[in-house]
């Protein structure tokens, strides 16, 4: 049928058998050669998600020396809701950074959504209740969303304008848009019990159990499927202790956070009684981590997602390869401001109302700043959307933190801003070291 | 290796094409042929039209005028869609690999395998990818899930060189692989140039390094101002002969005195 299945075959009949692996072929064999692979790479610079795990601990021990309400089920609960929103947003923000262009609109854009959202969701009078529900005003908003991405990507694409600015233009007039629907020095509260129920409520003990123990039976069971694909085959795989120990650890700390959110129990006074509560996994946490799974598997194993890679890496040769370039980044930046609606929901059920200072503040710096500090890179072509989350969850730790000290605004301000400068510097060495070993 | 060549017809084969932008005559009525089991070089000095000629046939854009023959049969190329659909496929010299992505992922850019509904079908387009590099005998590449990136220049270009092959091709353009590979690469990449002819698809190779279009091709076609000079057999001449050609050799017509 073809030329190349001919010499292929003629080399399969030449070994006898079908050769899987490369003649120099250096793949690790053993778990104790696959340390050592690691530890090399390591030593030439790539320290994958290391920094940032070290900056954590690290984090978490300076506060928890300051306040010891810092590491308790209770502050752990509220972290998760706490950085819920701006970890929706930076998911969006790593597809932008993978393609090498950037969204400045996402703050605003994530007002524009909850503010749309709010709108439709506002109680008329007994006789004219409102004239939406949740589940047809909810995907109404997000498609506001989408649209105005598409909308960027278009104006982006067609007229070949640099994204920093007509994002940063969007910045603008969606700050506008926002203060003219709500109104100067206004507030308008959302009452939709459903809409509240993302960031308000939390998962019953046992049911937080069973979606803990379902995840851990998926990852070890995916995990299985593929080894025993790939064995098959004849490719390589893992070492099997190594994958053992990577199961293991993922089930132990999915179970150990499970475990810690349970323990989590509020009291209230109710007419001099004491009730308590026991809170349990956030909603919003669960919905962090179905965006952040159906994420990863859209960027790491769809055509879609490899070509916004190969684009962030050399748009040309994407060219060449017949993808679509403009389309795909009509597409990301639809991704961008759909995910950043999805923040902008969860930010206006967290406030239980939508304001003039709704999408401004540190939102937009904050979602960059976590993709970036996660390691996404600012270049194009290098990055996770599990990045965004790690980063995320380091921005919120610090403020948080600083929070529960009590520390002023000002104080906040300079900490966060020397945080960030640590993890890039951190990044651009790493990256220079990797470039010196002439790995990258 | 070139046995009975003479005789076989050519797989591609132009017939007087021409190629003008705006004023300037970039090939005016240029032969040119490749034959299966054969590497044909393609050198002249720059300006000689070799780019032009190639990007022809890679339907970068079409001839003015002449005719196209693949398989003796008269074709027409308006796109790299048309030439890739025939089985020709170019390497170009910057190579066009993606820095940021494994060597798998670059060979199937664009074609990846998808297993239903939606997923990459990674194992098998690992495994084609290992076979492909294999059978062209490329030994120095320790994985194929390393990135292009950690890469040496002789390793891309083999990359790129099995990324063409891949597809059905027969017929591969080559565009200066050894310009910037050294010495040890540079036979590397040459050894697997000759692999390819010896498989049985017609190789073009441009070069502008003598030394290497006499070690690997079979014959010369001299180009020079945009016209036909000769097409040498490299065993039948010398290297003098040839620089002579490309600087001083003979033209149908001065360019811009007709």
């Amino acid at each position: 049928m073809s030329n190349t299945s001919d010499i292929v075959n003629d080399a399969a009949a030449t070994t006898g058998t079908r050769r899987t692996t490369l003649a120099a072929d250096a793949s690790p064999q053993s778990a104790a050669e696959y340390v050592r692979a690691a530890l090399k790479r390591m030593r030439g610079g790539d320290l994958g998600p290391l920094p940032i795990i070290f900056g954590l601990v690290l984090i978490v021990i300076i506060f928890q020396s300051l306040n010891d309400k810092f590491l308790t089920p209770h502050n752990f609960v509220n972290l998760i809701v706490q950085m819920a929103g701006v970890t929706a947003i930076a998911y969006g923000v790593v597809f932008v950074l993978l393609l090498g262009e950037i969204d400045l609109s996402v703050g605003y854009v994530s007002a524009v959504v909850g503010v749309s959202l709010v709108v439709m969701l506002r109680p008329g009078s007994v006789d004219s209740p409102t004239m939406f529900v949740w589940y047809t005003a909810l995907p109404i908003a997000l498609l506001i969303g989408a649209a105005i991405g598409i909308l960027h990507g278009l104006i982006i694409t067609t007229f070949q304008v640099p994204s920093f600015v007509v994002t940063l233009a969007g910045l603008l007039a969606w700050n506008g848009v926002v203060l003219a629907v709500i109104g100067e020095g206004g507030t308008l509260i959302l009452q939709d019990q459903t809409i509240l129920g993302v960031a308000n409520s939390y998962l019953p003990p046992e049911w937080g159990w069973i979606a803990a123990v379902a995840v851990v039976a998926w990852f070890s069971i995916g995990t299985y499927l593929r080894t025993r694909a790939r064995r098959k085959k004849g490719l390589h795989t893992t070492p099997i202790s190594v994958t053992v120990v990577q199961v293991v650890a993922f089930a132990f700390v999915i179970l150990f956070a499970v475990y810690v959110v349970n323990q989590d129990i509020v009291c209230h006074t109710v007419s001099d009684q004491n009730v308590c509560v026991q809170r349990g996994v956030p909603v919003v946490g669960v919905i962090l981590l179905l965006l952040l799974v159906s994420l990863t598997f859209l960027t790491e194993r769809t055509r879609f997602g490899r070509y916004i890679y190969a684009i962030g890496g050399n748009k040309e040769a994407a060219r060449r390869a017949g993808i679509k370039v403009e389309r795909t980044r009509v597409l990301v930046f639809m991704l961008s401001s759909l995910l950043a609606g999805v923040g902008g929901v969860i930010l206006a059920s967290r406030l239980r109302s939508v304001d003039t200072n709704a999408g401004g503040g540190q939102l937009l710096l904050n979602s960059i700043a976590s993709a970036v500090f996660g390691g996404a890179s600012l270049f194009g072509g290098r990055g996770k959307i599990s990045n965004a989350l790690l980063g995320a969850l380091v921005i919120a730790s610090v403020e948080n933190g600083m929070g529960l000290l009590n520390i002023s605004d000002a104080a906040q301000f300079i900490v966060t801003g020397l945080v960030l400068l640590a993890a890039v510097i951190v990044d651009a060495l790493s990256r220079r070291r990797l470039a010196q070993s002439g790995v990258a | 290796m070139a046995q009975e060549n003479s005789s076989t017809q050519p797989l591609l084969q132009l017939k007087g094409v021409s190629k003008h932008f705006g004023a300037v005559q970039a090939l005016s009525k240029v032969d040119f042929e490749a034959k299966v089991g054969e590497v044909m070089a393609l050198v002249g000095d720059n300006g000689a039209g070799k780019s032009t000629l190639i990007k022809g046939i890679a339907g970068i854009y079409s001839f003015d005028e002449g005719e196209i023959y693949f398989d003796s049969k008269l074709v027409h190329i308006h796109n790299p869609r048309d030439s890739a659909a025939l089985g020709i496929e170019v390497v170009y010299q910057d190579l066009a690999l993606a820095d940021n992505l494994d060597v798998v992922a670059n060979m199937f850019l664009g074609r990846e395998r998808v297993r239903p509904p939606f997923s990459l079908d990674e194992g098998s387009m690992e495994l084609s990818s290992i076979e492909t590099l294999n059978s062209l005998s490329v030994t120095t590449l320790r994985s194929v899930r390393q990135t292009v990136a950690g890469l040496s220049g002789g390793q891309r270009q083999a990359v790129a060189v099995a990324k063409a092959v891949m597809w059905n091709s027969r017929l591969v353009i080559l565009d200066e692989p050894t310009a910037a590979l050294g010495v040890a690469q540079t036979r590397q990449v040459l050894d697997l140039v000759r692999r390819l002819a010896d498989r049985g698809l017609a190789v073009v190779l441009i070069s502008h390094n003598l030394h290497d279009v006499f070690e690997a091709a079979d014959r010369i076609t001299v180009l020079r101002l945009g016209q036909n000079v000769k097409v040498y057999s490299a065993k039948q001449t010398t290297q003098q002969e040839v620089v002579h050609a490309i600087t001083a050799g003979t033209l149908q017509s001065v360019p811009g005195m007709n």
